[in-house]
């Protein structure tokens, strides 16, 4: 194994074995054989190679709190990451959920004779542009839509309602029709290959359009824009953003809003948009500016978030759905009816919680993602 | 020069293992002369087959993919085949959103004593693939 190359910028060596990344790992908490701080020893101490064989790689769901309690800022997520990257150039396959579909999706998206039909979602209220300053990133949600329909999730909504309010702040964003995956999953799988192509494919597409700014809904595609897609293929030429922080600029252009009725709400931070980029105030900005909602934090909100139970789509197992579990149970807790997100996959990961018969009644809320929100409040028809 | 080789398609079709696998070697069993272009993938129960087994085979290269199971009513868990009607649906929608032309996926039933039908559907459904000509994804699996 190329020590160096999984080492390289983690902080691994400084490890003091304290133990405050176990203990504060969500899925340490309901399984004792997951150990963060046990697998940097077992590395240093042992056979890095065992840990490549070990299926508990897959289980990590990089969220990174286990990086914000380290003393000595070891980036155990990155640590993963790397390791993933060796176990996938080794041959060793990632233990996926849904039978590795998303995953064969995301690959099948490298190719470049690709012509996607993408954009039936688009209504005739939605005005969009060829070319201009803004452009809306979609994601995978089209893709979403026809997978997870039958969870009761309406992905759609989400690239409907960004689209609706680009449009009342007098942007026609332009829109790419063969917009590829982010590559999100596939980086964090390992698969750093696939990721950079497309990558590549979806900055060329940018750039060929002539957009200066381009907008996000989802929190691991701007993430994976933002932090990841500079080291894969160099700078970007654009700037990017989430829809919610653009949005918080800009509250007073959006005029009257509707009230639909007076309700308590809380926030979940997804990892990637909090812990990873450090956005906590835009989101909360918004939703303290809709008229008639009251933000209840929950216990554990900003920075020690927990995460929506799986990551990549890989391992999804009873810990995830307990992760899942306890996470929509203190959303209850605060008195709130509705749970909001800022990332498509919490909102999916947490609809699927709730749809399993385990889950418990304290546990069932109603959950939204921000964009839609705001785009009710806007009125008309979505 | 070489003259260009004519395109022979590639495609995976799963059977079921009481139904349409039988068909399968029922006409093995008739000697039936059909088409080779297809890789036979034997599954318990076509409800088995899900949107990742059908991309994963479009990823690798393939041209089309067949999916067969017993005859609705005839399926020996019953309600498997129903199942695999709502997984298909699903993989139909993902080909579309990813271009793919539709032809390219099928659903059929064929029972253990059809092995005449399940030669024609070979032959047809190669016929099929080859006028829309090879997958835009092919050359991933194929480097």
């Amino acid at each position: 194994m190329e020590l160096d190359s999984v080492l390289k910028g983690t902080n691994v060596l400084d490890c003091l074995e304290c133990g405050k990344c176990t203990s504060t790992c969500p899925i340490s908490r309901f399984d004792r054989s997951f150990s963060p701080r046990y697998t940097i020893s077992s590395f240093l101490e042992e056979s890095p190679e065992e840990l490549l064989r070990d299926a508990r790689l897959w289980r990590c769901l990089t969220c990174g709190l286990c990086n914000l309690r380290c003393p000595v800022d070891v980036h155990y997520s990155d640590f993963t990451r790397r390791l993933r990257a060796q176990a996938a150039a080794d041959g060793r396959e990632a233990t996926c959920s849904h039978g590795g579909a998303l995953q064969a999706l995301m690959k099948i998206m490298t190719a470049p004779a690709l012509q996607q039909n993408r954009m039936e979602w688009v209504n005739q209220e939605l005005q969009l542009a060829d070319k201009g300053e803004v452009l809306y990133f979609v994601g995978c949600l089209p893709y979403f839509d026809a997978l997870f329909t039958d969870l009761g999730v309406d992905t759609l909504s989400i690239a409907r309602g960004a689209i609706k309010i680009l449009n009342r702040l007098g942007v026609k964003p332009v829109v790419l029709k063969n917009e590829r995956c982010c590559g999100h999953d596939l980086y964090w799988s390992g698969d750093t290959e696939h990721a950079r192509r497309l990558a590549q494919h979806n900055v060329e597409e940018i750039r060929s359009t002539g957009a200066k700014l381009v907008l996000f809904t989802c929190a691991e595609c701007y993430r994976t824009f933002k932090v990841d897609y500079p080291v894969l293929v160099g700078p970007l030429g654009f700037q990017v953003a989430h829809l919610t922080e653009y949005l918080a600029e800009r509250i007073p252009e959006l005029g009257q809003l509707a009230v639909r009725s007076e309700r308590a709400v809380t926030y979940h931070d997804p990892c990637r948009l909090g812990r990873h980029l450090g956005i906590y105030d835009p989101p909360r900005t918004v939703i303290t500016a809709l008229p008639g909602l009251e933000l209840r934090e929950m216990a554990k909100h900003r920075d020690t978030a927990i995460c929506c139970g799986t990551s990549a789509w890989l391992s999804c197992d009873r810990y995830s759905k307990a992760i899942q579990t306890t996470r929509l149970a203190s959303a209850r807790a605060t008195g709130a009816e509705l749970m909001i997100t800022t990332c498509p996959k919490c909102y999916v990961h947490f609809t699927c919680a709730m749809k399993s018969q385990d889950c418990p009644e304290e546990a069932r809320i109603e959950l939204k993602d921000l964009t839609a929100v705001v785009a009710d409040a806007l009125g008309g028809v979505s | 020069m070489p003259e260009k080789e004519p395109f022979r398609p590639k495609i995976v079709a799963f059977a079921c293992n009481w139904c349409s696998y039988a068909g399968a070697d029922n006409a093995g069993v008739n000697r039936i002369q059909y088409s080779p272009q297809f890789r036979l993938i034997k599954t318990m129960c076509s409800g088995r087959v899900s949107p990742a087994h059908i991309l994963k085979a479009f990823e690798m290269g393939a041209d089309g993919v067949l999916v067969s199971g017993c005859h609705f009513g005839d399926c020996h868990y019953l309600f498997g085949n129903y199942r695999a009607v709502e997984q298909f649906e699903k993989a139909k929608k993902i080909v579309r959103l990813l271009g793919l032309e539709e032809e390219r996926l099928r659903l059929e039933w064929v029972s253990a004593a059809e092995g005449v039908r399940w030669a024609r559907l070979i032959n047809e459904f190669v016929e099929q693939i080859t006028r829309l000509g090879p997958s835009p994804l092919a050359r991933n699996g194929r480097e």
